[in-house]
């Protein structure tokens, strides 16, 4: 069985392309030039060198001494919070706008939805002197209210979604629109493993750096270059599916997904896509994603706006499918908690998303020998006002 | 006996209307009244949309219409249980027009065989891919007897359009520009240039030009170039408009209107 995408764009079941006529010219363009692009040592060149010198690669794989006594395991960080822009999302956004300019595109769309892959966005499109226009629902707008000022400060365009559920799922929907109505001049910087192919393995690609260097690190710490348990919260999936990717066919390491179960996975407030979502097109992609029996697609709630999703990428959807991911869901309270105790032991104060990946390590059960990796996504700064809220501080 | 998509294209000397529709809009009752106001009124044919969550190739008008009508408790299935028993009162062709996940959810088989059942003639899943079509399901429609109508862009090359065009039933939906739905006042040159292309192209299907046609002026444009024009945005907002005026009577001058009549 494999994990890599097939030349249909399908990773088993999942994936594909199900644009309507009007997105298929700059579908096509893309599948037609990106491994070409990509794989070209000048792109590669200039990928590596921005990755390196802007967004501060490689990121530490730091080993967390006290909260390996508190769960009886060896437990490394992988420090993408170290990130220029404060997560993983900056990996993607600096591949997408070389490819982006390789194509000859002057006009950045973006969807987001914690305002990270906005944020990050608006940072290489600045870089880069390209115009950027950011949509993000009216909820997320709320919540995640210092992003949207970083992205204005950047110099982009926030476009505020008032449709749907007001929040990521909306924003995407909104992004596409704009992309039908401008198919020449602009390339949709997609912010997760998600949408139409070959969005999810391209973006899969640029975030693969993730898992490369987790390799090299782990070698020179444990003298083996993989862990028994990768632990990633799964939004879309692409922090994930970067921490996982040089893993994928490796069956001594158990990739464990973290999905956000918001009130509880059977409260109908939840964003636990691949435990309660059942085969559908979302954005374009077939996938697992939660919808009622009309097929109508259902609204998730989780308190991080990056994982409040109805859907998740194709690769997550076979991973979970196929059993070789194993996914756990933690409540919005779960991760809150998870928050405090990374904040109070290792003096990191996480992403309410990358939160979720550190609740499910009071769910796996390693042994006091075994290494656990998890993806530490991002920094906790856009999330103080929760924090402070909610956890009264 | 003959597709009623196909005797339409036969029979009729002049422009052909199609008015789009969004099931259970403005009222869940209204699918049936409209469908009897608009042939009463000289529509050709419907196309009648189902009300998604996501509506990805639609602007503002017609994505408000679906959450209205799915607010108002439109389902597929209930849509189909509305248009029981419709014929041979309703004698104009039919066409289903919807996005592919509500389908797939009930099943393409089911669907189809419900089309069939209740006289639908046609219908449209935009995001299902032609070549997808063609591999999974190409058989299955011509065994019920339901065409599929593909769309094309400006941006669609001409080897493309060839197979496109090969592939649909019925009529070929020539999205008048790369947009999503929404009514417009005008049509640009780039446009007409792209219709003469298509014209001159002599297709094996008739075509149909959609999106952003909205009144007079823009639908005997396009009946220049094609067989005739679909009208969606446009007239739902105008049968969302508040007033005084009965559902009938707005469905009658507008059509009137579009008519010259
Ligand atoms: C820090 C962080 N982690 C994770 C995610 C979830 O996205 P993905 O699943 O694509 O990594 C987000 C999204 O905004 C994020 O900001």
């Amino acid at each position: 069985m494999g994990f890599e995408v097939d030349d249909q764009g399908f990773y088993g079941d999942f994936g594909g392309a199900y644009i309507p006529e009007m997105l298929y010219s700059n579908i096509r363009e893309l599948e037609n030039r990106y491994l070409e692009i990509i794989r070209s040592d000048e792109f590669q060149t200039e990928f590596r060198q921005l990755l390196k010198d802007y967004a501060g690669r490689p990121t530490p794989l730091f080993r967390a001494e006290r909260l390996s006594a508190h769960f009886g395991t060896r437990i490394f960080l992988k420090r993408e919070d170290l990130n220029h822009t404060g997560a993983h999302k900056i990996n993607n956004t600096i591949g997408q706008i070389l490819l982006a300019r390789r194509l000859g595109k002057q006009r950045i769309i973006a969807e987001t939805g914690a305002g990270q892959h906005g944020v990050a966005t608006a940072t290489v499109c600045a870089l880069f002197g390209m115009h950027c226009i950011v949509y993000m629902g009216e909820l997320d707008v709320e919540r995640q209210a210092p992003n949207v000022k970083k992205m204005k400060m950047l110099g982009a365009e926030v476009v505020t979604v008032h449709s749907g559920n007001k929040t990521l799922k909306d924003a995407t929907n909104e992004a596409i629109r704009d992309w039908i109505n401008h198919p020449v001049d602009t390339h949709y910087i997609i912010g997760s493993v998600v949408g139409p192919h070959p969005y999810p393995d391209m973006v899969t690609r640029f975030q693969s750096v993730i898992s490369e260097e987790i390799r090299i690190q782990l070698q020179e710490k444990t003298g083996r270059n993989y862990p028994d348990y990768l632990v990633a919260c799964v939004g879309g999936g692409s922090n994930a599916a970067g921490a996982y990717y040089h893993y994928l066919e490796d069956k001594r390491v158990r990739l464990i997904s973290a999905e956000a179960a918001g009130l509880g996975v059977e409260s109908g407030m939840t964003a636990a896509t691949s435990l309660l979502g059942t085969s559908g097109i979302i954005h374009g992609s077939r996938t697992l994603l939660m919808q009622d029996d009309d097929g109508q697609i259902e609204e998730p709630y989780s308190i991080s706006a990056g994982l409040d999703y109805p859907g998740v990428g194709p690769l997550h959807a076979w991973l979970a499918k196929s059993g070789r991911a194993t996914v756990f869901a933690a409540t919005d309270e779960e991760a809150l908690q998870a928050a405090l105790l990374c904040s109070r032991k290792e003096g990191i104060i996480p992403a309410l998303e990358t939160a979720h990946a550190l609740a499910v390590l009071e769910k796996i059960t390693p042994g006091p020998d075994d290494v656990v990796v998890v993806n530490l996504s991002g920094r906790g700064d856009k999330d103080m006002e929760t924090y402070i809220n909610k956890l009264g501080i | 006996m003959m597709n009623r998509i196909d005797r339409l294209f036969k029979e009729t000397k002049g422009e052909i209307l199609s008015v789009y529709i969004t099931a259970g809009y403005p009222e869940l009752g209204d699918t049936v009244p409209l469908l009897e106001a608009l042939q009463n009124h000289g529509a050709h044919m419907v196309e009648i949309g189902i009300p998604f969550s996501d509506p990805l190739a639609d602007g503002a008008v017609i994505q408000d219409s679906s959450q209205v009508a799915l607010r108002n408790g439109m389902k597929l299935d209930l849509l189909f249980k509305q248009l029981e028993g419709i014929r041979p009162a309703i004698h104009m062709p039919l066409v289903l027009m919807g996005y592919l996940n509500p389908v797939l959810q009930m099943g393409m088989d089911t669907f189809l065989g419900r089309c069939r059942h209740t006289g639908i003639d046609g219908v449209i899943i935009p995001d299902l891919p032609p070549a997808e079509y063609d591999a999974r399901y190409r058989e299955m429609f011509s065994a019920y007897g339901v065409h599929n109508s593909l769309l094309i862009t400006p941006h669609t090359d001409e080897n493309r359009i060839r197979r496109i065009a090969e592939l649909s039933g019925g009529f070929l939906y020539l999205v008048a520009d790369s947009s999503t739905t929404g009514a417009r006042n005008s049509i640009g040159d780039h446009q007409v240039e792209y219709f003469r292309r298509i014209h001159d192209m002599g297709l094996p299907v008739p075509g149909l030009i959609g999106f952003g046609i909205s009144n007079r002026e823009t639908f005997l444009t396009a009946c220049k170039f094609a067989r005739g024009a679909i009208i969606g945005s446009a007239f739902i907002r105008a049968i969302g408009e508040s007033g005084t005026l009965s559902l009938q009577q707005k469905v009658e001058m507008f059509i009137k209107e579009i008519r010259g009549a």
